[in-house]
């Protein structure tokens, strides 16, 4: 199994696997709706930290309705017809890596597709066997 | 065909539909879904009836429309059994969110079979909230049946009908699992079934719960969630119930059509988040549920020991919450008792074989122990046993009755059988000893059945005092001291004794002797922060009525403080727990769309809480003399139970300027009970006035009229006490 790995002391901030991610997913590019997270150490900082799901599956024994699953390739996937969007596996991700949006019902997850390292311009992400 | 499914669409063949209406509904708005469903099973009536406005901003939900329901459909002489009498469930408002945890419960109210009056009990499971996404803000069921019948609600197509229902099992284990399996399309669709029903114990006590199911997923089970407080269950199976079901495919996140999802998921995620760091190191819910409370109970002097005589054990260890952890809960299982609680409470002991009775050799899944039935089976009948504890539990649940009275009931009869009250000749032959766990299994299943001593115990013990005292000719004063229930309801799992304010916490509940309304006794007796009548009138005030929110709004009151932030120490009031009550103000705000702070929370509680002390009273209880609590409760009965903490006493009498030196333990017994008794008193002087009551114990005119609860029939009713 593939996943995102990441190389943050690449990545310039540019976003642009934020806006793939999104598209991919939601068919908009809209960052806030994306399963990857960019974002300043802090704000004075010109260095950034990379926030992405690492498939370790944590969140499949605290769902109630069985949509966290680990797939046939192990990646850990979300199951969006079974989930009722109770978001404990966001509060429960111990990599923080799962997201909410109003718009949407259930949480944001990285599907492993790897949509995001292609638009990375700088090598910061890339998939790599967990 | 699977064998199975052809015995069940024999069951489901074998039903006769008596009446059916169809409905169209479109969406829950804000937390409501505008109407409520009213059935009469003396005539077969089935209506929707309006939800007014007034009824939200008066009663909010819940609870609050529950009692107005009731309080609308029987009059001051109507008894449990009348048909009249109605079984009422409703969630809440903000019942049915996804985001927030321990936000799908239901509120049962009726009029108590041992009360007499009106009683309110608070359960998890799926029902109240797939009720309200069918379309129905609460279910109020009148009349009697004539033979058992089922009220079938089908959320998506559309329908309700009663049912005559003769083949199905009674028992709930059963019943749950058969009406789950029959109204699900498959084993996916089976989580959008719900089914309410009480076992045939309910049938043959007057403590009888109402078990509400809901299907877990992974341990593909009907779970059972309790309402289990007064004897709603026998209510329940008295109208020939035999179950309710509801279906609804389709619950989501925005299910419950708030206005602000947004507030609502980040109060939500927040508490997740700290849930996952923090309750490992707190209260270890998600491990153990609410049994981690047996050995801090234990530590404390509190756990009731043996009727409540003592508050501790050395064989208490036996019960220790790390041995249900490592041999009987199921670890890493989401066991929440609605979508999104990760507090996760619901612990179950899977593959439990049975020891003993009907279903003896079966392999079952159990829900719980919870800490309740840990104290009340275990230790307060002297046993220390958590497999005894842990069968118990299931058949107390399949038969529908009440883990906490039966507990409490029997602990009683066996005090009473130590005393040499009663005997063999009267008990049936069951040597009813502390400790004697086959005889007291027998006797659950003596009372589940309606069989032999145990249709006596299943009366409860306000009925039992009266026959020991008046068949028997037993000495009604003792029985009164050692007899542990108020207002006709059994205590729950906790000694009393040593802090006046959690006496007050039992005394003056509105429903009886159960400790949902406020919990006081670290803050008063440990960490003592509330030394005076006033702050402990203030406590008796707040905390009540803080509580009393939880259910007109559908949630749990679990994770508000079995879980806290990190800085809660810290901040002015640790005991409030301040950012979960600003979670509430936010995830009440984002359902409702109104902008309420957390003084108004207070406000909605406190219409409801004294619109039910006024129920009580049309009912014919209601003033001071039913507050009152029976002495075990509140000081040592006995020189035994003197002795045990003489210590503790001698020094009390002391400090308080009594020369005891040279007073035998029985002067002293009489001395400390005079002075407890007239403390008990003066607490209730005091809270009586913080809550604006009279001295009697009734809300006070100008207090009812602030509240806007001044209906001209509550007036009428009050205005002969004021």
């Amino acid at each position: 199994m593939k996943i995102v790995k990441t190389r943050p002391e690449l990545c310039n901030g540019c976003m642009e696997c934020m806006l793939a991610c999104s598209k991919t997913l939601y068919k908009v590019e809209d960052p806030e709706k994306s399963a990857i997270r960019v974002k300043k150490v802090d704000k004075k900082s010109d260095e950034y930290e990379i926030h992405v799901c690492d498939h370790c599956g944590e969140c499949i024994p605290v769902c109630n309705t069985g949509a966290t699953y680990k797939a046939n390739n192990k990646t850990v996937r979300l199951d969006r017809k079974k989930c009722v969007g109770c978001y404990i596996c966001v509060g429960f991700c111990p990599s923080n890596a799962l997201y909410y949006h109003s718009d949407i019902n259930e949480p944001i997850k990285c599907i492993a597709c790897g949509s995001c390292t292609r638009a990375c311009p700088t090598g910061a992400i890339f998939m790599e066997e967990k | 065909m699977s064998k199975i499914t052809q015995k069940l669409l024999e069951m489901k063949k074998a039903h006769k539909v008596l009446q059916k209406m169809e409905y169209r509904f479109d969406k829950v708005e804000k937390g409501y879904a505008n109407q409520t469903l009213y059935i009469n099973l003396s005539d077969n009536t089935i209506k929707s009836k309006p939800v007014t406005q007034k009824m939200k901003d008066i009663f909010t939900g819940g609870r609050g429309f529950g009692l107005w329901l009731l309080w609308n459909a029987v009059s001051g002489d109507t008894k449990w059994n009348d048909p009249e009498n109605e079984i009422v469930i409703s969630s809440g408002p903000i019942g049915g969110i996804t985001q927030y945890p321990g936000a799908g419960k239901s509120l049962v109210v009726t009029i108590s079979p041992t009360t007499g009056s009106v009683v309110d009990s608070n359960v998890g499971g799926y029902f109240g909230p797939l009720l309200k996404f069918a379309g129905w803000d609460a279910i109020e069921i009148q009349g009697k049946a004539e033979n058992d019948v089922i009220i079938y609600i089908d959320g998506n197509n559309g329908y309700v009908t009663i049912e005559e229902a003769p083949e199905e099992d009674v028992d709930s284990h059963l019943a749950a699992e058969q009406f789950t399996d029959m109204y699900a399309d498959n084993e996916e669709d089976k989580r959008n079934v719900a089914v309410v029903s009480a076992g045939q114990g309910a049938e043959n006590t007057l403590i009888g719960v109402l078990n509400f199911s809901f299907y877990d997923v992974k341990r593909q089970v009907a779970r059972l969630k309790q309402a289990g407080r007064g004897g709603t269950g026998s209510v329940f199976r008295d109208k020939k119930i035999k179950a309710l079901v509801v279906k609804y495919k389709g619950v989501k996140g925005d299910s419950n059509g708030p206005v602000d999802k947004q507030k609502i998921i980040k109060a939500g995620i927040k508490i997740h988040r700290e849930i996952h760091d923090l309750d490992k190191d707190q209260c270890r819910m998600r491990e153990v549920g609410t049994a981690h409370l047996t050995e801090i109970m234990n530590d404390y002097d509190l756990l009731p020991t043996m009727n409540y005589q003592y508050g501790s054990h050395p064989d208490a260890i036996k019960l220790h919450s790390d041995i249900f952890k490592q041999k009987y809960f199921t670890q890493n299982m989401a066991d929440g008792c609605w979508y999104g609680c990760s507090l996760a409470c619901a612990k179950g002991v899977d593959d439990f074989e049975l020891k003993t009775g009907p279903y003896k050799g079966q392999k079952v899944c159990v829900d719980g122990p919870e800490y309740e039935t840990v104290a009340g089976l275990g230790s307060n009948c002297g046993i220390f046993d958590p497999e005894f504890v842990i069968e118990g539990n299931f058949y107390c649940d399949t038969y529908g009755i009440d883990t906490i009275s039966t507990a409490t009931s029997i602990a009683f009869v066996m005090e009473c059988y130590e005393k040499g009250i009663i005997n063999k000749k009267i008990t049936g032959g069951l040597e009813l000893n502390f400790g004697n766990k086959e005889a007291a299994m027998e006797l659950i299943h003596q009372m589940g059945q309606g069989r032999g001593f145990g249709k006596t115990v299943g009366l409860g013990i306000r009925r039992m005092k009266k026959l020991f005292a008046e068949k028997y000719g037993q000495d009604p004063r003792l029985l009164n001291d050692i007899g542990m229930e108020a207002k006709g309801m059994e205590y729950s799992e906790y000694v009393t004794k040593e802090s006046l304010a959690m006496q007050g916490g039992y005394g003056l509940a509105l429903k009886g002797a159960q400790h949902d309304e406020a919990w006081l006794i670290f803050m008063d007796m440990v960490n003592k922060q509330i030394p005076t009548f006033e702050d402990k009138a203030e406590a008796l005030h707040y905390f009540p009525m803080f509580r009393t929110w939880f259910g007109l709004n559908g949630l749990c009151k679990l994770p508000w403080n079995d879980i806290e932030p990190a800085d809660n120490a810290q901040t002015d009031e640790p005991a409030k727990v301040p950012e979960h009550v600003q979670n509430y103000v936010d995830v009440f705000n984002g359902v409702t769309g109104r902008n309420v702070d957390k003084d108004d929370l207070i406000i909605q509680s406190e219409r409801v809480y004294n619109f039910q002390r006024i129920f009580n009273l049309k009912m014919g209880y209601g003033t001071r003399e039913h507050d009152a609590i029976p002495y075990r409760s509140v000081g040592p009965v006995t020189v035994t139970e003197y002795e045990s903490r003489a210590e503790r006493y001698d020094k009390q009498l002391k400090e308080l300027g009594y020369d005891i030196d040279g007073k035998s333990t029985k002067e002293k017994v009489k001395i400390l009970r005079e002075y407890r008794e007239d403390q008990y008193e003066k607490l209730c002087d005091a809270v009586y006035k913080r809550r604006g009551w009279t001295n009697n114990g009734v809300p006070k005119l100008e207090k009812v009229k602030e509240l806007g609860i001044d209906f001209p029939n509550v007036v009428e009713l009050i205005s002969r006490y004021q």
